[in-house]
């Protein structure tokens, strides 16, 4: 029984990595994940990997902070208190309209950019769940678990076939800990 | 990635040989990995002492008010406003950067946006401080939110541009950081997965735990997509926020509607100056040549002759009305900025912004680095100007002959002016010492398709229109980081 729980094919080209990860779909060898530089187009159609929904949290919290700013300014200056400005009507909309389109703004970009941050686990702190450290510098990794899956030789060969540079048989799933 | 191709025609964004992903990182981290240099040393003390003339000009504000200040009955804003807007104005090429060219596809904003980013925090920081201190009892400044308090309550006017101010640039500054930060991310995991020790703690817990798979890539990608959509119409919100502090006064040479597209224009007009200033200096103490090549100086360059020659315009446009307009305020007000005492002012304004500005139509001009960078220092001089012609000439003498009077700034005001471009400069060398000033991740996508080796190949593998070929040899020709004797035939 071997101790090798991630194998881990390193590329050092974009564009020989799809060509890696399209072999491995033909022989049906499942990929826990690709880890890159920089992003690659194309790599979340081969993984099967759903269009981001973020672009709905943004529109709803842009929905949310316009609502909001728009209540806070209708209850102050037309509800609570309206004030008598030359005789001009209290429920003046179109001087409402920066604060509301700031406001619009400013909850879309926060509320959209801390789902991301929550959907992907990223926080101040979070201990770096990296399995292969040149990762974010200059290879791009796919890593297969080893666990119940074909013979590891058969994974080392397509990936040597397919151009990876470099083969790694881990033990350990991140090498990021101590 | 089939979109591999790209015309032979434009012009490469990476010049250099042997030009690898592991030698952008290498290149770009030099400086956050390595001792800095005299020239950092030079700069980052000659900065900070600017810095401290500031938090001593300031504190002496906060102590003995604004008093202290040149300002009188008839003056109400000088220097202080001038700043506050000259500052946010740098600010908005940041963001310009960032978020407009990102999405027209301007591949060459990946090598200056990070840094120009970095020079809009920082600028909107040097403006902010402007306001709180201009307040005079800057703790007051919690009233300019709606916040419940115990006189009835008393709310803000939200029918006021000075309220607009508060919300956009509030906004502005906390989004801006939010997009940079968010960018930064992959970068501070690169440093991160390089260092040991206490580096790597550090920059372990500022890069949020990002790995880099394909499902926080495709994420990252959306965000950064949504932020430069919302941050493109905040961006020209913002000064044109700043425009209706004015004009919607009745002030002559305030009260135009020429105001929001006419600020707009100059503060990317300002602040691309301020990228050049920086980024010319920048690339040849860090060695960064090859990624800030001479087809980014130019064509910053170029977007500085276009929004300069927009201020050109909304000048002209402003003398027509004031003459069209029949009013004798207006006119007076316009004629005063030749012939009055502020003759001088109103020169620098009108001297560095329109007639120096159209030396850029010359392309030896564009491409010489010595003179970009003095025209950019020119540029900068002049919006200062132009933002004191508006505001203090325009008040200094308006209706009653009886209340005209001078503005002398005292050495607080000057101090203060003076130390806030310190506070940016320091913040500014801190920032390229302790973070990537180039966005890696973004100049790694450019390497298979816009960098002078992938174009090399190209033309070797023939098959090119010649003429085409041709023309991208002419090209390289101004670049001062392409060997160009490979390309003789």
């Amino acid at each position: 029984m071997s101790s090798t729980k991630f194998i881990l094919g390193l590329f050092d080209d974009p564009d020989v990595l799809l060509h890696g990860i399209d072999e491995l779909n033909k022989k049906s060898i499942p990929i826990y994940d690709v880890y890159t530089p920089m992003p690659i187009h194309g790599i979340d159609d081969k993984l099967g990997i759903k269009p981001s929904r973020l672009g709905f949290a943004a529109f709803m919290f842009g929905i949310l902070g316009g609502t909001t700013i728009f209540s806070i300014v209708y209850y102050t200056l037309v509800h609570d208190w309206p004030m008598n400005i030359g005789g001009k009507p209290a429920f003046a909309v179109p001087d409402f309209i920066p604060a509301t389109f700031e406001w619009t703004v400013l909850f879309t970009a926060f509320g959209m950019t801390i789902t991301f941050f929550f959907a992907t686990h990223l926080f101040p702190g979070r201990a770096p769940r990296v399995m292969e450290l040149r990762a974010t510098d200059d290879r791009f990794v796919i890593a297969i678990d080893a666990k119940g899956n074909v013979p590891h030789e058969d994974i080392t060969n397509i990936l040597r076939e397919a151009g990876a540079v470099e083969i790694k048989h881990n033990d350990r799933k991140y090498v990021s800990y101590e | 990635m089939a979109s591999h191709h790209e015309a032979i025609i434009r012009e490469p964004l990476v010049t250099g040989e042997n030009i690898t992903y592991a030698k952008v990182t290498d290149d770009i981290l030099k400086p956050v990995e390595n001792m800095p240099n005299k020239a950092w040393w030079i700069g980052f003390t000659v900065a900070s002492l600017g810095a401290l003339l500031w938090v001593f000009a300031v504190s002496w504000t906060f102590w003995y008010g604004i008093g202290s200040w040149g300002l009188n009955k008839t003056v109400g804003w000088a220097w202080d406003i001038t700043g506050f807007v000259w500052w946010v104005g740098i600010g908005h090429a940041g963001t310009l950067i960032s978020a407009i060219l990102l999405l027209f596809r301007q591949n060459w904003r990946n090598s200056i946006n990070r840094s120009a980013e970095a020079m809009t925090i920082f600028a909107v920081i040097c403006a902010a401080s402007y306001i709180v201190c201009h307040m005079g009892r800057p703790w007051m400044a919690v009233y300019s939110l709606p916040l419940p308090n115990q006189y009835g309550s008393l709310w803000v006017n939200f029918n006021s541009p000075l309220i607009w101010d508060v919300f956009a640039i509030s906004t502005y500054f906390s989004v801006s950081l939010l997009f940079w930060y968010t960018g930064l991310l992959p970068d501070l995991a690169t440093i991160r997965d390089r260092a040991s020790g206490i580096r790597r703690r550090i920059y372990s817990i500022a890069s949020f735990g990002w790995t880099g798979s394909v499902k926080s890539w495709q994420r990252f990608e959306t965000v950064c997509l949504i932020l430069a959509g919302v941050s493109t119409p905040l961006v020209l919100s913002v000064h044109t926020i700043v425009s209706m502090d004015f004009a919607t006064s009745l002030e002559p040479g305030w009260h135009t509607t020429i105001f929001p597209p006419y600020f707009v224009a100059g503060a990317i007009f300002s602040g691309f100056a301020m990228v050049q200033t920086l980024l010319l200096v920048v690339r040849k103490v860090l060695g960064l040549e090859n990624y800030i090549t001479m087809f980014h100086i130019e064509s910053m360059n170029k977007i500085i002759l276009v929004t300069g020659s927009i201020v050109g315009v909304a000048y002209l446009t402003e003398f027509f009305i004031a003459y069209y307009s029949g009013g004798e305020y207006e006119q007076y007000t316009f004629l005063n900025r030749f012939i009055g005492p502020y003759w001088w002012a109103g020169c620098m304004m009108y001297g560095c912004n329109v007639l120096m500005t159209q030396l850029m139509w010359f392309k030896k001009i564009r491409t010489n680095i010595a003179v970009s960078w003095v025209l950019s220092i020119v540029v900068n001089i002049g919006m200062w100007f132009e933002r004191f012609v508006i505001i203090v000439i325009s008040l200094h003498r308006d209706f009653i002959p009886s209340s005209w009077a001078m503005f002398y700034p005292t050495w607080i005001d000057v101090s203060i002016f003076i130390g806030s471009i310190g506070l940016f400069f320091t913040m500014f060398l801190l920032f390229i010492r302790v973070l990537p000033s180039i966005a890696m991740a973004e100049v790694k996508l450019l390497l298979k398709t816009s960098s002078e080796q992938a174009k090399k190949k190209l033309l070797a593998a023939g098959n090119l229109e010649p003429e085409q070929a041709e023309f991208y040899k002419e090209s390289l020709t101004k670049f001062d980081s392409v060997e160009l004797s490979e390309y003789k035939k």
